[in-house]
């Protein structure tokens, strides 16, 4: 691993790389929790007023060995992804191997009034997507006067 | 939330995108690349080889909710881009690509004259 590191195929492409690995930096400060960055599957997370939505970018996996939890307003995703292994031809060469394999596990706190009851989680296009709904009782309302 | 397609005109160069990771194994008879763009639908990947370059781009579409404030964002982009550039002797013509669940597959075949061959001995 070594010799690609030290003699980067593409020199273009590794300033590209780092000028938007600063350019996320300078977006997004890191979380409190360490390196969030980089990590699989990348996440995001966005609230409404009616609910939350966790987006996991998780591409590559069987929908159906994704493991999602919601335990006590923890969410957590966990699960596995294969390597892309070289059919066992003797004569097949690794380039490049940058792409994430093995175990995976997030975990995202969620805000206090999300309902357990109401989650729905589906995956497309290699991400997969949790949507939590808030209670009833939280949500906003417009209250008329009488 | 940025990483969401709103606009469906397609990335200009100059914009800045997501740079996918890849794998690139090789083997006797050509080169398979594996790229992870989760979120990129069919329809909306671009391939492109210009000259010896191959460029593989791609816009994501969410389907994210009307109102949705991001409140935490590893993802901060909406599209990927990425360029090769390829060797003499691959064949560009005959390029093959597949795309499953945010992964793209391209597979680029080695030119005839570039693939092994067995020659047999005859033997008198």
């Amino acid at each position: 691993m070594l010799y690609r590191s030290l003699f980067p195929r593409d020199l273009f492409a590794e300033f590209d790389r780092l000028q938007r690995e600063l350019q996320g930096v300078v977006d997004n400060p890191p979380a409190i929790r360490g390196l969030g960055r980089g990590g699989y599957p990348a996440l995001n997370v966005g609230t409404t007023p009616t609910g939350v939505e966790v987006y996991a970018f998780a591409p590559g996996l069987d929908p159906a060995t994704i493991d999602v939890d919601l335990d006590r307003g923890v969410l957590t995703l966990s699960g596995e992804r294969k390597a892309t292994t070289p059919p066992s031809d003797e004569k097949s060469t690794l380039h490049i191997n940058e792409r994430f394999a093995g175990r995976f596990r997030r975990v995202v706190s969620l805000p206090d009034d999300v309902d357990p009851s109401a989650v729905t989680a589906a995956y497309r296009d290699g991400v997969l997507r949790v949507a939590i709904k808030r209670r009833e009782a939280t949500q906003p309302r417009r209250i008329a006067v009488q | 939330m940025s990483a969401v397609n709103t606009s469906p005109e397609t990335l200009r160069r100059d914009e800045p995108a997501l740079l996918p990771p890849v794998d690139v194994i090789e083997d006797a008879t050509g080169i398979t690349l594996y790229a992870d763009m989760p979120g990129v639908p069919r329809e909306k990947l671009n391939l492109r080889v210009d000259g010896d370059q191959l460029a593989i781009e791609g816009e994501m579409t969410l389907g994210v909710p009307e109102g949705l404030q991001a409140s935490y964002a590893e993802v901060g982009r909406s599209a990927y881009r990425r360029t090769f550039t390829l060797s003499k002797e691959l064949d560009a013509e005959k390029i093959s690509a597949e795309m499953s669940q945010g992964v793209l597959r391209v597979r680029i075949p080695k030119a005839e004259h570039a693939q092994p061959r067995k020659i047999s001995i005859q033997v008198q």
